[in-house]
């Protein structure tokens, strides 16, 4: 079913506004996602009515809190196929992988005092952590400190020259220990086999984990269907609040490893020698969590639960494949990425001949096209293309074919100005 | 369009670089990167005549970033270091002006183009990182002058 764009775009204020003078075509949704007014809504009310700090006290406005939290987390949780057991608030998906990281590296650690701790965790020098060349940082170097922490090595399947993941190079083996890959690349738009990679995982034994912060938000995802054990995103991309991401894991996973931050909310028994903690969620939630945030994301949910993943997912596939014809159109600009709309999300990065892609991006901003422009926190896949920086162009479910014709003439005039439009073009303007 | 930006002076020098070298009398070079986008430059000071300096660098990255460095090379080759000092000290405050300090040409010549980045936070830095790269190998180098630099750490 065809969106009603036009309808979905009056529900998000922001995009009624003017920026230099003109008005605003957003199309940066993979940095963040721009909210609609329930999701505001939803936070104002809840600070209006009900709230009070959670899992604490026995008053009604605790309660009302309690109740509101947690029904935010079945509603997450119910989005993506999980239960709620399975579901651990964060501040970020940064955090949400990092909690994952710090298993290893508090397991190992511990497991070197003697202290009994569950093996799956524990790494040795030989073992080995498999990432990709494509990885956020946010999924890389929490791997790398680990290796560092622990002795282990990092190996990474390396990247096709239309950037896809280069299977010969994959690079597990019997002393993997955990593969840890992105599910959708935010700066190449691959979206990758992570059922064939989780399949090679658990062939040797390790634990893998999935980096959905570009999936979640753009395609219907059952994260038990992908055969992961882990996976992490973050609501501010899916229409939700900053300030709150979201770690899946495994009832049983979770439970085996240990905590992460410690303190209030996160115990079981407390003594001044030694403690207990709870389980999982409530042992990876210490201190007081972001309730607002929780409530804003479960309406984000249920925003784009009533579109529909599926329809959300084809619009943004129907403007993904305008937006790469357009681009191949044009003389002297070069895509970054898969060439075609096969197994490929929204994020479409390119450089243009005889520009840096900060000069691109800012005569587009200049005609109120907001777009990414820098290594996109994949420093390593930019290298591996051989380039500085990209503009990346990321459309959302509120966008149009009419933004994406803004985005274009925004680069042909950024070419212009800057007197790199190949002569070819130049005749027919 | 983005006109306040990209003065002539800019893409001019963007287009034709000055002072893109090595400097094989080099005292010591400074390379400086800006994370978030990636621009990346490399200076080298060396001693010139009359206690001058010798500056060169190389770089890459956008516009602005590659037109400051070549810019920059221009204005301080062959002035002593109280004066380069001097120089960094009025264009930090150019791009800290927020775009509402009249520059003086007399004194930063070409470099007063860049007067419409300081408008532009995300740009700021790209303007600024020769001339960081600049002073931070000029202070390895032993390049400094007493009065000028001493009252900067203060
Ligand atoms: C693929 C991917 N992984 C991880 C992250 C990190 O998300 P956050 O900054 O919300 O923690 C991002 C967001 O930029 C991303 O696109």
């Amino acid at each position: 079913m065809a969106l009603n764009v036009e309808e979905i775009r009056s529900d998000f204020p922001i995009l009624k506004r003017d920026v230099r003078g003109v008005p605003l075509v957003y199309l940066d949704s993979g940095a963040t996602s721009q909210k609609p007014s329930v999701v505001l809504d939803a936070e104002r009310s809840f600070y209006e009515t009900s709230n009070a700090a959670v899992h604490r006290g026995a008053h009604a406005l605790a309660e009302e809190a309690t109740d509101a939290y947690e029904s935010a987390r079945a509603a997450i949780a119910g989005f993506v196929g999980a239960s709620s057991e399975e579901i651990v608030f964060t501040k970020n998906a940064t955090e949400a992988i990092n909690l994952v990281a710090y298993a290893f590296s508090n397991a190992t650690d511990k497991h070197r005092q003697g202290i009994e701790v569950d093996q799956r965790f524990v790494l040795r020098p030989g073992d080995n952590i498999v990432v990709t060349e494509m990885e956020h940082h946010a999924n890389l170097i929490p791997w790398q400190e680990v290796c560092a922490k622990t002795g282990a090595t990092l190996k990474w399947f390396g990247i096709t020259a239309d950037g896809r993941l280069d299977m010969e190079s994959n690079p597990i083996d019997q002393n993997t220990k955990m593969v840890s890959v992105v599910h959708q690349s935010n700066i190449l738009g691959t979206i990758n086999p992570i059922e064939d990679i989780m399949r090679m995982t658990h062939d040797v034994g390790a634990l893998g984990f999935v980096d959905m912060c570009q999936s979640v938000p753009h395609m219907p995802v059952n994260v038990h269907a992908t055969g992961a054990d882990y996976a992490a995103w973050s609501g501010h991309k899916m229409l939700g609040p900053t300030g709150i991401g979201l770690l899946w894991g495994k009832s049983e996973l979770l439970n085996a490893m240990p905590p992460f931050l410690s303190g209030g909310s996160m115990i079981e028994m407390v003594n001044m020698d030694h403690s207990t903690y709870a389980p999982a969620p409530q042992r990876f939630e210490a201190g007081v969590p972001m309730v607002a945030q929780a409530v804003g994301l479960a309406t984000a949910v249920g925003y784009l639960e009533k579109i529909g993943m599926d329809n959300v997912a084809q619009h943004e596939h129907e403007l993904t494949e305008y937006l790469l014809n357009r681009l191949h159109e044009l003389p002297g600009v070069h895509i970054i990425g898969p060439p075609n709309s096969i197994d490929r999300g929204s994020a479409v990065s390119f450089v243009v001949d005889g520009m840096h892609p900060h000069d691109v991006g800012h005569i587009m901003d200049s005609r109120g096209v907001a777009v990414r422009v820098g290594h996109h926190c994949a420093w390593p896949t930019c290298r591996r293309f051989d380039v500085p920086a990209t503009t990346r162009i990321t459309p959302y479910l509120y966008n149009t074919h009419a933004d994406i014709d803004a985005a274009v003439d925004a680069i042909v005039a950024a070419q212009e100005f800057f007197g790199v439009l190949p002569e070819s073009e130049k005749v027919g303007l | 369009m983005s006109d306040d930006l990209y003065q002539e002076i800019i893409l001019d020098h963007y287009k034709n670089p000055r002072g893109v070298n090595a400097l094989d009398h080099a005292l010591a070079e400074s390379h400086q990167v800006n994370p978030t986008c990636g621009d990346e430059v490399t200076v080298w000071v060396g001693k010139g005549d009359n206690g001058s300096l010798d500056v060169a660098y190389v770089g890459q990255g956008c516009s602005i970033s590659q037109a400051s460095a070549s810019v920059m090379s221009e204005l301080v080759a062959g002035k002593d270091a109280a004066t380069v000092s001097k120089l960094e000290d009025a264009f930090m405050e150019l791009m800290q002006s927020k775009g509402n300090l009249e520059a003086d040409e007399d004194v930063l010549e070409d470099a007063v183009a860049f007067a419409g980045v300081s408008k532009y936070p995300a740009r700021i830095k790209c303007a600024l990182i020769s001339w960081m790269a600049l002073k931070d190998a000029r202070i390895k180098a032993g390049l400094t002058d007493h009065a000028s630099d001493e009252e900067e750490e203060n």
